[in-house]
């Protein structure tokens, strides 16, 4: 069993990587380990690119990854799996959702969105899973649930018993939403070996 | 079972820590002005029992308010971010010389990597020019412990203590341990005005008292558990504190740390000790040269900013890199990629008035401080100046008056309702009083948004979200001597442009308060609203709407084959949509196409 790591999620203002990276926090903390993770309010949050920093090991005491030690990238829009590149090594894995957000010089069309940003990890030897999981949130009725299928598909990659995430959903989710997010969650998990 | 329930354990943000630090420290009154990276302490603090908590218009406002509880025997806190203490500079300077009853506590928290300020000061430097001691935590366990320190110092010493917490305290989250409040006495009336009346008189005693105080608390930091030395490797050795001793740690993991948690003043026996039993000793510290400084004004030689870059935040990796950069590997190199800056959310109602300035490019908009200083970006690109909260009203009557005729119909200052009330009327009292012809716009969106949408003076509601007095911004203005008080609906372009036109042309001092809530308060979350989509059909390529910045709206550009095929002419370079679901129903952008290619699509 991993006695430490670094995960990384990243995406756009509003797609819910605060609670993802809250529920994969929240495992590790029942599994036993300290845990940080640092996050960045106030400005950034307006439509602009987020990440979320999260360590856990015996004893963690920086908040913040180094450059090419994230051993998981939970990226929520491709462009944004594409900019964390200098934080990742060639052993890391990356988790990300094949969601396009235009940028503003995009939507605008004073810039083009690159195409196939993600062979250029694939051919630095990184592992890359690429999932729709918007697509695994419409199959459970609920569009708001993709961020909880994007840590389905992230827990393979942790030692972490799966049971661990669904009772943290049990105790983080308000009644109403956790069955959707638990069946999110399944299959976000089992889309990655499919 | 989970981790919360589990016993007395939790997973706080330094900012909850904080909060909860202050309810075990017993404290009965705080108050605060919202200002990232600290706003979300008071917003915690005012859910305990038992504690009084408030939104004050400004941060003096704020931190008078618990020099007044101080006075009344009873523990306060202020909170505020780095440019608060600024505002709050005045007071905190003479409650030096007075100290109180209850102990004071002033938290600042700074933003190194100006993540979501205006500049990157380093209030340590307060706590020196202050004459008051200073501490600083490294995570949120220690924020939430080290918080009784600081209120039993103030007490013991007789003065306000800095409390100096940064974004990467604030805004990470660690487990805490929690503990329980003692019996607090309630507050008295005790009249000392030799020590509450700074009458030049008094306050030459108390100026001595201050300095007794400080050398009182040079000693007390030899021995205070706060200021401890992490055995280890004694080649290098360090001194550190607040959260680059975090990034010491992990860099480098066997050497021997002296570790500050009091910065101000500084144990010199303890750093001469710790210096004499290393080989070489490197500071490692965020922003200035504070405790290298101090520390080789003791003529004791030291590494530190010749190696430690003094801007920007610092991380594990920058330390390493600085003192060893032999031992850093290959990295992967970015990509370059197009930038994906914030933006005003779609249905925000200050675009509409960003998009009227933005056609009168002869106008010179003085901004300021908010959700709206966004309008800087393309393509509104209309915002030409913006210093601190309040400046927009002052400064564009200082160009006025400089420009004189010249400038007539080209001046105009632009701020928030928070922002207007927490320091853009007394620039709006000064530009009555002498004669300004610049237009002032309060953008009242009915909430602080850019800090996370705190109620303020105009809300109608208190911390709690319980209702509360409103302030009447128009009859303020005209209070104040404002003549022209125009109000209007930011999000019917037309009418906001001529209000704009008229207005900017008055040469008599005028006020515009464009009026549509923002469309992130929970009432407007919920409010049922019209879904507008595109009738590709009809639409020309014009560009008009893409011109708003909105980011429901995109551009999809085709070439002249493309074009024919969709049915349009092959000069048309492309059209725009609008993604639905993004949509916040505000309707700008069906009042600016002039070819019905926008329309309402039923509400669902
Ligand atoms: C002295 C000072 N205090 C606090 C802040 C943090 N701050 C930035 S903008 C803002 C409030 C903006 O609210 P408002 O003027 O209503 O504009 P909105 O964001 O709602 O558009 C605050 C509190 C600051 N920059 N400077």
């Amino acid at each position: 069993m991993k006695q430490s790591g670094n995960i990384l999620f990243s995406g756009v203002g509003g797609q819910g990587i605060l609670l993802a990276s809250e529920l994969t926090a929240y495992a590790q903390l029942e599994a036993g380990f300290d845990v940080k993770k640092s996050e960045v309010h106030g400005m950034a949050q307006r439509g602009g690119s987020v990440e979320a920093h999260l360590r856990y090991g015996e004893r963690v005491y920086s908040p913040l990854i180094e450059p090419g030690t994230a051993d998981i990238l939970v990226a929520f829009e491709i462009l944004e799996a594409a900019r964390y590149l200098p934080y990742l090594h060639k052993d890391s894995a990356v988790v990300v959702n094949t969601q396009k957000i235009l940028p503003p010089a995009v939507a605008m069309g004073k810039a083009s969105y690159p195409d196939d940003i993600l062979d250029e990890l694939t051919s630095r030897g990184i592992n890359v899973v690429a999932l729709d999981a918007f697509a695994v949130a419409r199959e459970v009725g609920e569009l708001r649930t993709a961020n909880v299928a994007m840590v389905g598909a992230m827990s393979n990659f942790l030692s972490v018993h799966k049971q661990a995430f669904l009772d943290v959903i049990d105790t983080k989710v308000k009644e109403a939403f956790r069955e959707v997010n638990k069946q999110a969650f399944e299959l976000g998990r089992k889309l990655v070996y499919s | 079972m989970a981790f919360d329930s589990n016993d007395n354990k939790r997973w706080f943000s330094g900012n909850e820590a904080i909060a909860r630090g202050a309810w075990e420290a017993g404290v009965q009154v705080a108050s605060g002005y919202p200002g990232t990276p600290s706003t979300e302490i008071m917003g915690n603090l005012a859910r305990y029992e038992g504690v009084y908590a408030e939104w004050a218009p400004n941060e003096k406002v704020g931190l008078e308010v618990t020099i007044g509880a101080s006075f009344a025997g009873v523990r306060a806190l202020a909170t505020m971010k780095h440019v608060g203490l600024n505002v709050a500079a005045d007071p905190l300077f003479t409650a030096a010389y007075t100290g109180g009853r209850g102990g004071l506590v002033v938290l600042d928290a700074d933003d190194p990597q100006m993540h979501s300020s205006q500049n990157e000061q380093d209030n340590r430097n307060y706590a020196f020019a202050a004459k008051v001691p200073m501490l600083e935590p490294s995570d949120p366990s220690e924020a939430k412990e080290m918080l009784k320190t600081a209120f039993e110092l103030s007490e013991e010493l007789d003065t306000p203590v800095l409390y100096r917490i940064t974004t990467r305290i604030a805004h990470v989250k660690g487990v805490v341990e929690l503990r329980d409040r003692p019996e607090v006495a309630p507050g008295s009336i005790e009249k000392m005005p030799g020590k509450f009346v700074m009458l030049p008189g008094n306050a030459r005693m108390r100026r001595i008292e201050v300095e007794k105080r400080m050398a009182t608390a040079r000693e007390l930091a030899e021995t205070l558990p706060i200021n401890r030395v992490d055995d280890g490797d004694r080649t290098r050795g360090f001194i550190t504190s607040g959260t680059p001793y975090n990034y010491v740690k992990e860099a480098f993991p066997e050497a021997a740390v002296l570790k500050l948690g009091m910065v101000w003043p500084l144990p010199e026996k303890m750093i001469r000790e710790f210096a004499d039993s290393v080989d070489e000793l490197y500071i490692v510290e965020e922003l200035d040269p504070f405790l290298e400084t101090h520390i080789k004004a003791m003529g004791i030689d030291c590494h530190g900013k010749d190696l430690i870059p003094n801007q920007g935040e610092l991380n594990s990796f920058i330390v390493r890199k600085s003192i060893d950069p032999a031992s850093i590997g290959d990295l992967f190199e970015p990509l370059e990629l197009p930038m994906r800056p914030p933006n005003m959310c779609a249905g925000c109602p200050h675009r509409g008035v960003f998009y009227g300035l933005s056609r009168m490019k002869d106008v010179f908009v003085s901004g300021d401080i908010g959700c709206y200083t966004l309008g800087f970006l393309p393509p509104l690109s209309a915002m030409d100046s913006c210093v601190c909260m309040g400046a927009s009203v002052t400064i564009a009557h200082g160009m006025s008056k400089a420009l004189g005729k010249e400038g007539e119909g080209k001046l105009v200052a632009v701020l928030g309702d928070s922002t207007f009330m927490h320091s853009g009327i007394t620039g709006l009292l000064n530009a009555v009083y002498n004669e300004s012809y610049a237009t002032v716009i309060i953008l009242d969106n009915r909430i602080t948004a850019m800090t996370g949408h705190q109620n303020n003076p105009a809300s109608g509601k208190n911390i709690k979200g319980e209702p509360a007095n409103a302030i009447n911004l128009e009859k303020l203005c005209e209070a104040v001597g404002v003549k022209r008080v125009v109000v209007v609906n930011p999000h019917d372009i037309d009418e906001c442009r001529k209000v704009l036109k008229e207005e900017i042309a008055s040469t008599e001092p005028s006020v515009i308060i464009s009026r549509a809530p923002c469309v992130l308060i929970p009432e407007e979350i919920k409010r049922k609203k019209p879904v507008y989509s595109t009738n590709f059909d009809n639409c020309t390529g014009c560009t008009a709407c893409i011109r708003l910045g909105c980011p429901a709206i995109s551009w999809h550009p085709l070439t002249p084959e493309e074009a024919v095929e969709r049915g349009y002419t092959k000069k048309q370079k492309g059209y725009a949509e609008i993604t639905e679901v993004q949509c916040n129903g505000c309707g700008q952008c069906a009042c600016l196409c002039k070819f019905d290619a926008i329309n309402i699509r039923e509400a669902n």
